[in-house]
């Protein structure tokens, strides 16, 4: 089978994932529960995709905890995405150099 | 005209707000090219492959499918639950849209719906224009095809090391937008502490959830308990943009 099948079937699952909701709900959901819902979704959503699994993004657990260690400082002061993001990368092979 | 001055505006500093992603972007999917290539896909192939589906995880799922000769239901299936996650970021972010995101602009930018362009249109303070996202979208995607394709035609010019430690730039982004309301809000604190403490307790002790379901079961309990428990007052935010 030609793989230019599987790859349309692919994205077009994905896409259709994507396009269906982000085009229905086009007004402001009104009831309270469901803005508090979709208020707290975000938050829950990263959480959950960032724990545990940073802990394994550098295939090496020291270095991807002192990584993990500076993101969270770093975040806590209220710095930039870019600096955050960089610098957690910048301790993980700094203590890769060590460890 | 001067709408149009605003639109190039927002899309400008859509660009900057997407550096962070793009970067990340290209570590990440040049491991995906040295993947790719390894399970026998060209160079070109794997270039369309991150073009047409902007999705990590999907994208690594889809090329063991290609590469084990899976069936298309198979594949089908295996993104659907991947990336059901997005459906449901794509109604949170339906709600943070402005009222000028109209139809037609809803079509091009449910394209680039991803973890991490989704994180950042939430981050933003205020709503979230066409043209902004289309920024994000541009500088992201463009780090997403070039990681790939450098990654499918020369996986082996950067060090092992720096290649590790490029693994960590998204999450350590996840971080930058989850923490500051937490401190803010105790309510988002337990939030994100609720989901984390979910997702460790499926990844080490139910191992059979894929990745991508587990993330949206987490979020879901997570989501709905703290609804239940912290109700926000309504459209606190949103009366105060109206106003402006």
């Amino acid at each position: 089978m030609s793989i230019w099948i599987y790859i349309a079937v692919m994205a077009g699952v994905t896409y259709l994932i994507r396009v269906i909701p982000f085009a229905v709900f086009r007004k402001k959901i009104r009831s309270q529960f469901l803005q508090s819902f979709l208020y707290y979704v975000p938050y829950a959503v990263l959480s959950a995709m960032t724990f545990p699994a940073i802990f394994y993004s550098t295939g090496n657990t020291t270095t991807a905890l002192a990584g993990t260690a500076v993101a969270l400082a770093l975040a806590y002061f209220d710095l930039p995405l870019i600096v955050v993001a960089l610098a957690a990368s910048a301790a993980a092979f700094l203590c890769g150099l060590v460890f | 005209m001067e709408c149009k001055g605003i639109m190039k505006n927002q899309f400008v500093k859509g660009m900057g707000d997407g550096i962070a992603i793009g970067l990340g972007y290209l570590s990440v999917s040049f491991g995906f090219g040295i993947m790719a290539a390894g399970a026998g896909i060209s160079v070109f192939e794997a270039f369309m492959i991150s073009l047409t589906n902007l999705t990590s995880a999907g994208q690594a799922q889809g090329v063991s499918i290609i590469a084990a000769g899976g069936t298309l239901i198979e594949m089908a299936v295996v993104q659907f639950i991947i990336n059901i996650r997005y459906a449901l970021m794509a109604i949170s972010l339906s709600q943070k849209t402005d009222k000028n995101f109209t139809l037609p602009k809803r079509l091009i930018a449910a394209y680039g719906i991803t973890d991490e362009i989704f994180a950042v249109c939430i981050a933003k303070k205020g709503e979230v224009s066409a043209g902004y996202m289309y920024g994000v979208i541009s500088v992201s995607t463009a780090g997403w095809v070039l990681g790939t394709f450098l990654g499918a035609e020369a996986g082996e010019i950067l060090p092992p090391q720096i290649t590790a430690a490029l693994g960590i730039v998204l999450y350590g982004m996840f971080i930058a937008i989850i923490i500051p309301p937490s401190r803010k809000e105790k309510s988002v604190l337990v939030v994100v502490l609720m989901a984390a403490a979910l997702s460790c307790v499926c990844k080490y002790f139910i191992p059979t959830i894929s990745g991508g379901f587990a993330v949206i079961l987490c979020a879901l309990v997570s989501a709905l308990l703290a609804a239940i428990f912290f109700p926000k007052k309504p459209e606190e935010e949103e009366k105060e943009e109206e106003a402006e």
